[in-house]
């Protein structure tokens, strides 16, 4: 087992050097610091010094990948790639084009997002779970086709819709929760609340059609039929077997979103202003700050590959039939 | 002199390349009993029948809306070269003519024959008042808009439902005639077997499907000669024109991705599977790596990056719409670079167990080249995948054009699209009372869009997937 995660841990490193190299490569090369310069000074009326001024405050205006003029170690260590890529290996993600210090924001935006994803992730797994279950309680008879049906339309409907039209009802015309905003320890739950229904009610679509697939294609296993020839009622049948056995694809292919909570939601943050990452990242975009979104790029990757490393433990956890060697 | 110069946007031409591509499937298929089964399994099913219907009508906008043109400018003085106006328009701007051109002030509301915003009004007497002036357009043929409005909308509604009725007669006789001929059957019985639904293919359906859709457009057309059905926008635009304009940017993001994404997640997916080795080891890291970097900051960096050389090199491009256009063909790769992924995980995969069937080996011990099991044996045993895949990421697509579009890193703000109309409407939702049409119309055409594709993509994997029968 130990083995087995070290060996993976070993198989993510390629993987991570490959990501920093497309970044480096889409941040440095693709669009020169020069580039970046002129976007933020004006694209017109920019002089060269100007320009040469930003690069210097920034640490861009050494060589890229190599630095002839230096000595010794300093020509692969006094570089941008360097500087500015290896360094987020060991979660140094240095300074925003504004000056800010990445890693200390990112630090102290993460909590406001986990308040909002981790309920997101937790109570919707517990409804779609319930909704499915439902389902294929009733297959095959009109409650689960309209639920499919009603399933079909919820995922049909656009994600901002939820959003822009839960902040119209809930807050404009029922007054019932701030429409956005966000304030520290046991204050900031109700400005929780709005964000994390909508997520809920958002995913309620996809997942709890995704479930009932699942629970069926359970329920159509020769065990289930021995469980009912058994005498077995439908319920503890449902319950017993079908529920116990559907949960490891579920947890499974749930697992690997738990570390991405830590990004939380771009969109639902943005518009509830929540100060997490996802509203942070956002706001890079819109201001064109390459260093803000070159972190979240890296930080986004890492987070993957350890949701994927903890999925493949999660298998060896809820199903005795597979270890790992 | 010519009237009009045509333009060729590249996704225009990508899109008449889909088209080719599509019409040589179909006629491959036509001649296939084997490929022609699932589509018939496809047509027998209702919600297959309406979808595909609904689906092919915003279709038939979009490649209306595809073709471009620039018509000539006036020409000052003889002999001078003939210039073209920069404003790119499409045959579809000319069919629905006076909804481009009924353009108001400012914001104004769904049939309103007043503007949103009050306004220092001058009356003959030179006095002056604030009030909301009339529209220039919407309802400017009622004299006393409060009074005789509910009665003209009434009336309006009538006639365009006659329209309909008409029409829809229409549809129905020549649908009856021509299932009589096909079936060999006299016109009254082939009318009785379409109303008790007893051919194999819901005809029933059909006829209400395409019955609401006309009714749509009738009701619109005739609306829309009066009022502005969705109301106007901040510049005074027609919402339901926007909202229609709409449908090309959201068509070409769904189907486009996927057509630039394809060749690669053919040829890699097929070829990790099928010669697995350090080929396989090469193809996977490719691919863990690039789906490990999350979407839309991908996607986010690459538009970025875009819009930095779009700017330092704005001489490339001559209109307005082939800036926006190569802004909408890039969104459309670097999305088909974030989702090539998935598609070339379950090719490969499919690939795996395709090859080690007998027919593959039957034709390996027969000195049949690579090459050839790839495209005569591999092929055709994963395209059910693919088409599956296709249709299953449309709707997907479309909605992630809405959001992309909210953060800024979307299509081009001056092409019209949902995502746009959102992102326009939210900075509104303050005001009160609320502007709210834009965001209605914008998210009832993305509705039915994605619903009918929902739907399709359904009855296409219960079709398609031989796991499913």
């Amino acid at each position: 087992m130990i083995n087995y995660i070290i060996r993976r841990i070993l198989y993510a490193i390629p993987i991570l050097i490959g990501v920093n190299l497309l970044t480096f490569a889409l941040f440095f090369v693709v669009n020169t610091p020069d580039n970046m310069a002129r976007i933020h000074l004006g694209v017109k009326h920019v002089t060269p010094e100007a320009i040469a001024k930003w690069k210097h405050e920034r640490g861009y205006d050494k060589p890229l990948m190599w630095n002839s003029a230096a000595q010794g170690a300093k020509q692969a260590s006094d570089t941008i790639f360097f500087e500015k890529s290896v360094g987020m290996f060991a979660f140094d993600f240095g300074r925003s084009d504004e000056g800010r210090d990445i890693a200390h924001d990112i630090k102290t935006r993460m909590w406001p997002s986990l308040a909002i994803a981790l309920p997101v992730f937790l109570v919707g797994l517990a409804v779609n779970i319930t909704f499915a279950m439902l389902m294929a309680f009733f297959r095959a008879t009109y409650i689960d086709l309209s639920g499919v049906v009603l399933c079909v339309a919820m995922m049909s409907i656009s994600g901002l819709f939820y959003i822009i039209g839960g902040q119209y009802l809930v807050s404009k015309l029922l007054h019932l929760t701030p429409i956005s905003g966000f304030d520290a320890g046991s204050n900031a739950l109700k400005f929780i609340i709005l964000p994390v229904v909508i997520g809920v009610i958002g995913g309620i679509g996809s997942g709890a059609r995704w479930y009932r697939t699942i629970f069926l294609e359970e329920a159509s296993r020769d065990y289930v039929r021995t469980a009912r020839a058994k005498g077995l009622s439908e319920l503890s049948v449902l319950f017993g077997h079908v529920l116990k056995n559907a949960m490891i694809p579920i947890l499974t292919g749930a697992v690997v979103v738990i570390p991405l909570l830590f990004m939380g939601s771009l969109i639902s943050e943005s518009f509830f202003g929540i100060p997490g990452l996802g509203s942070y990242t956002i706001d890079a975009i819109n201001a064109q700050d390459f260093a803000i979104v070159r972190a979240m790029v890296f930080l986004g990757s890492v987070l993957y590959i350890v949701g994927l490393i903890l999925t493949d433990i999660s298998y060896t956890l809820v199903d005795p039939r597979i270890r790992l060697e | 002199m010519m009237l009009f110069k045509p333009v060729l946007l590249w996704t225009d031409m990508l899109l008449w390349l889909l088209l080719a591509g599509v019409a040589f499937y179909a006629w491959r298929v036509r001649q296939r009993e084997h490929l022609l089964q699932p589509w018939r399994r496809l047509l027998r099913s209702r919600s297959g029948v309406a979808s595909a219907v609904v689906l092919l009508a915003f279709v038939a906008v979009g490649v209306l809306d595809s073709l471009h043109f620039r018509l000539s400018l006036e020409k000052q003085g003889n002999g001078a070269e003939t210039h073209y106006s920069p404003e790119v328009l499409s045959v579809f701007d000319l069919m629905v003519g006076p909804l481009r051109k009924q353009v108001e002030k400012t914001y104004s509301a769904p049939f309103a024959a007043q503007l949103y915003t009050k306004e220092t009004i001058e009356l003959p007497g030179g006095k002056q008042v604030r009030d909301y002036p009339r529209l220039k357009f919407g309802g400017a043929h009622l004299r006393e808009p409060a009074q005789e409005q509910a009665g003209d909308v009434a009336a309006t509604a009538l006639q365009g439902s006659v329209y309909a009725l008409v029409l829809c007669g229409g549809l129905a006789t020549v649908l009856a005639l021509w299932l009589a001929r096909r079936r060999s059957i006299s016109p009254g019985a082939a009318w009785t077997m379409i109303r008790q639904g007893r051919d194999e293919i819901p005809w029933r359906t059909f006829l209400a499907t395409i019955g609401l859709l006309v009714l749509f457009v009738c009701l619109s057309m005739v609306f829309s000669a009066k009022y502005h059905i969705f109301g106007t926008d901040k510049v005074g635009q027609d919402v339901f024109y926007l909202a229609l304009k709409s449908i090309r940017t959201g068509l070409m993001i769904g189907t486009l991705t996927t057509l630039v994404m394809l060749p690669f997640a053919l040829l890699l997916g097929i070829m990790a599977g099928y010669f697995r080795g350090w080929v396989d080891d090469v193809i996977q890291y490719t691919y863990t790596t690039l789906s490990s970097i999350p979407g839309v900051l991908l996607i986010a960096a690459a538009v970025l990056i875009l819009q930095v050389y779009m700017d330092s090199n704005q001489e490339l491009f001559d209109t307005v719409a082939a800036r926006a256009d190569i802004r909408l063909l890039f969104l459309c790769v670097i999305l088909g670079i974030t989702s090539w992924t998935g598609l070339c995980r379950l090719l490969r995969g499919e690939t795996l167990k395709v090859r080690e069937m007998e027919f593959i080996q039957a034709a390996t011990a027969f000195g049949v080249g690579h090459f050839r099991i790839i495209a005569r044996h591999i092929l055709p045993n994963v395209m059910h995948i693919v088409l599956i895949s296709i249709v299953l990421d449309f709707s997907a697509l479309v909605l992630a054009e809405a959001v992309l579009s909210y953060v800024g890193v979307g299509v081009d703000p001056a092409m019209q699209s949902w995502g746009n109309m959102i992102n326009g409407a939210r900075l509104e939702m303050a005001r009160e009372p609320m502007v709210w049409w834009s965001l209605l119309a914008a998210f009832v055409f993305m509705f039915v869009l994605v619903l009918s594709a929902n739907l399709f993509s359904d009855r296409v994997r219960d079709a398609f997937d031989p796991r499913v029968r």
